[in-house]
């Protein structure tokens, strides 16, 4: 049977603009695979009553490291929480990347927030080659790139120019594609990223996955609050961004504007 | 101390316990089932189900609000046969109510939908004349005392289960919905679903749900909920199961006072997969304590 974890904060603290790292005690080794998810109870009486479904952006141990960004007054909560507190958690939940056996070379593309995810990503399979498109606004909001840079090359790229190159990841991977000889993509970020990386991939026979983001509930796949439009036949289906993803086969999912 | 009796009986079916778990928070008994043994329910009641399959409405569909949450998701479902042939059997072998979520778009539609669950093996029937997400059917029925009373007496005339009635707060006087459902041959009534409401994104100047407008849940509800559930079963003599914001052994024992026989637990799933077996153990605490024989005791009992 599945149960909740009591976690104790190791530590909480800003490592970019709005963007915060949470290392979590989870008092034994975590079953976690890269691009699963923790779903945190907003701790205290606040009336925020859903819980947070917080990437897990690296496992050493059992020390399980979260990486969130500031969204709104249950995240702000959050953020104010101090070493020593205990965090209610389920999970790790939903289906994250898989890296087929066959793959020794490939390139994850993150924007944003979405790169949290990656770094267990990039660590977790060491014999990989990795290049690693990072994308961010502006450099305030950057983070872990040192941390990317330990695991592969890193090609990093800011809308503003203030760090790395001035442009978009995808700009990036769409270039390296045309030479480089990846065996698969693997992707988190905003939507428009997410488009952006759906064309580039276009005609590609590489396959590409990639972790979406919704509002979420109940976090098991119960409620169907949180899906996602996935190709099926001819037409489409409503899948479960918590419990059938959040990582899809990108090719196979429909984004809306 | 022993534990004093829990099961409660309504419309001709036991429940080991009041506990059940409500409709559209607890899919067909499958994930929660990964937390825990579900044959502990009272009774599971399983996602609304129509006709034909149903991919509902566009994401998002659920925001967060304070003590609450909307959700607009639409009456997703895999459809009637699906049900049947996929879900029910491994729900059966479980030793708990089952109730049958049932909606429609027209009264033939609900009518189908009583006559198959009829002949299936589930053990009661909750029509949900209360979506409020959806365009055609939901609450389009349960809005107005007529269109209750023309909805179930047709479903009356072909359901062979006992029939719940699951009422909407989206009425003007819920007494008159209660009374029109009973009028018509319902054998229980479970209340309250949802209240529509919105949730805003200010800087965007959109709304956070695809589909507009959601039905409000979670602890914001119960004092709307309490009062209805109140209303309603002191204006019928069929049983009545309440719902809306419970949270804790304490919310529900405050809504069987009020006259509900049993209780559903909704949105308190979603922040803890535990809530249904945590409030039983919490009803059984509280009766050890004050020496309450039989849970039946407190229904309706609140002084006034």
């Amino acid at each position: 049977m599945k149960e909740l974890t009591l976690a104790t904060v190791l530590s909480n603290r800003r490592i970019a603009q709005g963007i915060y790292q949470m290392r979590l005690d989870w008092g034994k080794a975590p079953a976690a695979q890269p691009g699963q998810y923790v779903h945190v109870k907003i701790p205290g009486d606040s009336g925020r009553i859903l819980r947070r479904p917080i990437s897990i952006c690296r496992v050493e141990g059992q020390v399980l490291t979260l990486v969130y960004q500031l969204v709104g007054e249950g995240t702000r909560l959050l953020s104010l929480v101090s070493p020593g507190q205990r965090l209610d958690c389920m999970g790790p939940l939903g289906r994250g990347f898989v890296v087929e056996e066959t793959v020794n070379r490939a390139a994850v593309v993150g924007g944003g927030i979405g790169a949290a995810p990656l770094l267990e990503l990039v660590a977790a399979y060491p014999h990989v080659a990795f290049d690693i498109f990072l994308g961010f606004r502006t450099a305030e909001l950057a983070y872990d790139v040192a941390e990317f840079k330990r695991y592969g090359t890193v090609h990093l790229y800011t809308d503003d120019g203030s760090l790395g190159q001035k442009g978009f990841a995808t700009q990036g991977l769409k270039q390296a594609l045309e030479a480089a000889d990846y065996q698969a993509v693997y992707a988190c970020g905003p939507q428009p990223m997410l488009k952006s990386l759906q064309r580039a991939m276009q005609g590609s026979d590489i396959p590409c996955y990639a972790s979406l983001e919704e509002r979420m509930a109940c976090g098991v796949g119960a409620c169907l609050g949180c899906v996602c439009k996935i190709k099926a036949g001819d037409g489409w289906q409503h899948q479960r961004v918590c419990a059938d993803g959040p990582v899809f086969p990108l090719s196979e999912v429909i984004l809306d504007d | 101390m022993t534990d004093g009796n829990m099961k409660v009986n309504i419309a001709g079916v036991e429940f080991k316990n009041p506990v059940i778990a409500a409709s559209g928070t607890f899919g067909f008994g499958r994930e929660y089932g990964e937390y825990y043994d579900i044959a502990c329910l009272g009774g599971i009641s399983v996602k609304g189900l129509t006709p034909e399959p149903r991919a509902g409405n566009a994401a998002p569909r659920v925001a967060e609000t304070p003590s609450g949450m909307l959700n607009s998701v639409g009456l997703q479902n895999p459809g009637i046969d699906a049900f049947l042939a996929q879900e029910l059997p491994a729900l059966r072998a479980k030793d708990v109510v089952i109730l049958a979520n049932a909606a429609g778009r027209s009264v033939d539609e609900y009518v189908y939908m009583a006559r198959r669950l009829s002949d299936s093996a589930v053990d009661m029937i909750e029509l949900n004349i209360s979506c409020p997400n959806v365009k055609q059917g939901g609450v389009a029925f349960g809005a107005l005392p007529q269109s209750v009373y023309d909805v179930v007496s047709a479903v009356r005339k072909v359901c062979t289960k006992p029939l719940m009635v699951k009422l909407s707060p989206n009425t003007a006087d819920i007494t008159l919905t209660a009374r029109a459902a009973e009028d018509a041959g319902a054998d229980a009534l479970s209340l309250i679903n949802t209240l529509t409401g919105m949730a805003i994104d200010l800087d965007r100047r959109r709304p956070i749900l695809a589909n507009v407008t959601g039905g409000l849940s979670g602890p914001a509800v119960k004092p709307v909920a309490l009062r209805m559930v109140y209303q309603a079963a002191h204006a019928v003599r069929i049983p009545v199961v309440g719902m809306g914001g419970i949270m804790t052994a304490r919310d529900a024992l405050e809504f069987l006072v009020c006259g509900a026989r049993a209780i559903m637990v909704g949105t308190a799933n979603f922040s803890d997969p535990f809530a249904c077996p945590r409030i039983i153990e919490g009803i059984k605490d509280y009766c050890a304590q004050h020496h309450i024989a039989d849970i039946n005791a407190l229904v309706n009992t609140l002084a006034v």
